[in-house]
């Protein structure tokens, strides 16, 4: 028995480690209950790191690999051969609340293969969040990776016990779908995106009036897309991600560098790299749009539709942008020093805060966490420039380039590392 | 030169702040001082009442922020977090407005960032921290944190494990907190063997957490620096998932 769910969990934790989302936080699911747990309003909890350097916050799985559809990029596809398995309900309930309880996870991530058809497979899924909340009074993090075509009535329930849902649109663009998923259609995705959207609206206008209005969705929806796998430019990327953040008032929008799973000739073959600088430098882009105050248009146009991999968006705007500054520390609009290369938002923060008592010099920027060797070729300070030369773009570039050259190589020198 | 000895305790190092902010002299604790030859030593007794005084006085220039930012840095329990405090307590009294964020003040930052650490150590704790379950039905876990963090994740555990008895033990310091599905309370033990006394079905989880946690991992993407940054080796001996 015992020996069985070893081989299923291996078989379907390894199915579902390709969804990037482990996000955990966001909701605000209280344990009023005298139950098990609770979800956190602010920063979710990583409970372990995989050697790949991947948090491990929730206990991500499959339901089961068995699938009917046959997406390229996806080890479940139909036509792969690999041993395929599946949980029952109450498998999945018990290896929760047992880790749950022994603080190795924040919660559950539950995402399937289709079998049968949507609805079929989206009851099973809504029916273990349903046992967990009301059996078992779980408390913690639920999120469920909603099946693209499953009806609305199972979205509605499914919205009532889980803190967060996801309708992954797999590929940045249409044309990408259609060439490696053709069994799968955009509007499927959107459907259900859209009608969450409009329910989480419609709530959230009711608890004006309400009193008591059920929670639903409380971390609200995320989709996640795989870079790399098509021919799509960052450009298309975070435009796209750009809108749908808008459009769907999604909470994130994840990035997952493709991992080569096959000899298909339209994808990326085996032994090939994983994208992960790229990967990372979409991440930057989509913080600078969330918390920075940069548009997508800002970031990426037809002159620069990639991002640049040697040097951050950040500073890759400031150069194409040099006009801009210098910016004075000790005036400027807290919006626009977070737009300099070097200052992070806690040092933002620590600067609107701090010059309010007196005008801030070098040391004092340095001491607040501000890495001047970068932001000081946008920067005057109460002692003026820092650097009295007008350096070109290019010129800036280049010297930046160097230390972070240096301070790379050093990293990664073989007697500094731990083992 | 005057040196005041407190126990080592908040409310200890309160009633030394009483003592000394008028007369002047350094503060220390007594169980890791090193005696100075051309110092004067004096020991100060535990005094909740003045320690209450100092402390409400603090509360009168300080946000609830600012206050738990006070009482982390002291959880730091660096070697000079009495004089940092002490620079920073004067700090606050000699000035008419709020200091707490006058981030270009040494003192001032010195206490925010000190108190950062705390705060990631205990969000360390939060994450790593691995009941097991015994057979008299505890969720039981061994730490040993870099700070002094226990009183510090008391609310979240008891918040989130409310129905489940739970301890946690911290090694270096050697006392642990209690939970008994009412209250928390500091407990000490001795240490011994612990063989024998886990329920029969623990090493099953353990060695089911084992296969997820192999299962997770993408070996394409390995990145042990990554790995390391974010889960520093001293923190493994008490992570299932890593024996
Ligand atoms: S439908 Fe989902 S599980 Fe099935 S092959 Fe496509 S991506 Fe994989």
């Amino acid at each position: 028995m015992q020996e069985r769910v070893h081989e299923k969990l291996s078989i379907l934790a390894d199915a579902a480690k390709y969804d990037v989302s482990c996000a955990s936080s966001g909701s605000d699911r209280k344990n009023t209950n005298k139950g098990l747990g609770n979800a956190h309003p602010g920063m979710g909890i990583c409970h372990s790191y995989t050697p790949d350097g991947r948090c491990v916050s929730l206990l991500k799985i499959l339901l089961t690999n068995h699938c009917i559809y046959d997406c390229a990029y996806c080890v479940s596809r139909k036509s792969n051969d690999i041993k395929r398995a599946a949980f029952t309900v109450q498998e999945v309930v018990d290896l929760t609340i047992n880790f749950y309880r022994r603080n190795y996870i924040e919660g559950l991530f539950l995402s399937s293969g289709i079998f049968k058809d949507p609805d079929f497979t989206m009851e099973r899924m809504v029916r273990i969040a349903k046992d967990l909340r009301t059996i078992h009074r779980f408390n913690g993090y639920i999120h469920l990776k909603a099946i693209p075509g499953a009806s609305d009535e199972l979205m509605r329930e499914a919205g009532m016990y889980a803190d967060r849902l996801s309708v992954n649109l797999e590929l940045p663009t249409e044309e990408g779908l259609k060439l490696l998923a053709p069994e799968k259609k955009r509007a499927d995705m959107i459907q259900p995106m859209n009608y969450l959207k409009n329910e989480i609206i419609r709530l959230e206008d009711e608890r004006k009036v309400l009193k008591k209005v059920p929670i639903f969705v409380p971390a609200g929806q995320s989709t996640q897309v795989i870079v790399g796998a098509g021919r799509e430019t960052d450009k298309d990327i975070v435009h796209m991600a750009s809108r749908f953040y808008q459009q769907f008032r999604l909470k994130r929008v994840y990035y997952s560098g493709y991992v080569p799973i096959s000899n298909d000739a339209r994808l990326p073959g085996l032994g090939q790299q994983v994208p992960m600088m790229r990967e990372n430098r979409l991440y930057q882009a989509d913080w600078l749009m969330r918390f920075y105050g940069f548009n997508a248009q800002e970031l990426l146009d037809d002159a620069n539709p990639h991002l640049d991999t040697e040097i951050d968006p950040k500073l890759s705007w400031a150069l194409r942008n040099l006009h801009f500054f210098p910016i004075d520390i000790n005036t400027a609009d807290k919006m626009l020093i977070a737009r300099i290369p070097g200052i992070g938002m806690n040092s933002v923060n620590k600067i609107i805060a701090a010059r309010s008592f007196s005008a801030l010099g070098w040391d004092q920027l340095q001491q607040m966490g501000v890495q001047l060797n970068r932001a000081k070729y946008f920067i005057t300070c109460k002692k003026g420039a820092m650097v009295k030369k007008d350096y070109t773009s290019e010129q800036i570039r280049r010297q930046i380039l160097n230390q972070s050259h240096s301070k790379y190589l050093k990293l990664h020198s073989p007697q500094l590392s731990l083992f | 030169m005057d040196i005041y000895l407190y126990d080592g305790s908040f409310e200890g190092y309160l009633s030394a702040v009483f003592e000394v902010y008028k007369k002047g002299g350094v503060i220390r604790k007594e169980n890791t001082f090193i005696p100075d030859m051309f110092a004067r030593t004096f020991g100060v007794q535990t005094d909740l009442e003045k320690a209450d005084r100092v402390w409400s006085g603090l509360s009168k220039k300080l946000s609830a922020d600012g206050l738990h930012q006070y009482f982390s840095a002291f959880l730091s329990e660096l070697d000079n977090i009495e004089d940092q405090l002490l620079n920073y307590t004067r700090h606050i009294f000699e000035n008419q407005a709020s200091v707490e964020r006058d981030f270009g003040n040494a003192f001032v930052l010195f206490v925010a960032q000190t108190a950062r650490k705390v705060h990631r150590e205990k969000h360390r704790m939060e994450a790593f921290v691995r009941f097991q379950l015994t057979k008299d039905d505890i969720y039981f876990s061994l730490v040993s944190p870099d700070y002094n963090v226990l009183p510090l994740i008391i609310r979240h555990f008891k918040d989130r494990y409310a129905d489940q008895r739970w301890m946690i033990y911290d090694r270096a310091r050697n006392y642990g907190i209690y939970y008994d599905l009412e209250k928390v309370d500091t407990v000490w033990m001795e240490m011994d063997k612990q063989e024998g006394i886990w329920d029969e079905k623990e090493l099953d989880y353990q060695a089911l957490w084992q296969t997820y946690y192999k299962g997770a991992n993408i070996a394409g993407r390995v990145n042990r620096k990554l790995q390391l940054q974010h889960m520093p080796k001293r923190y493994w001996k008490y992570l299932p998932e890593l024996r």
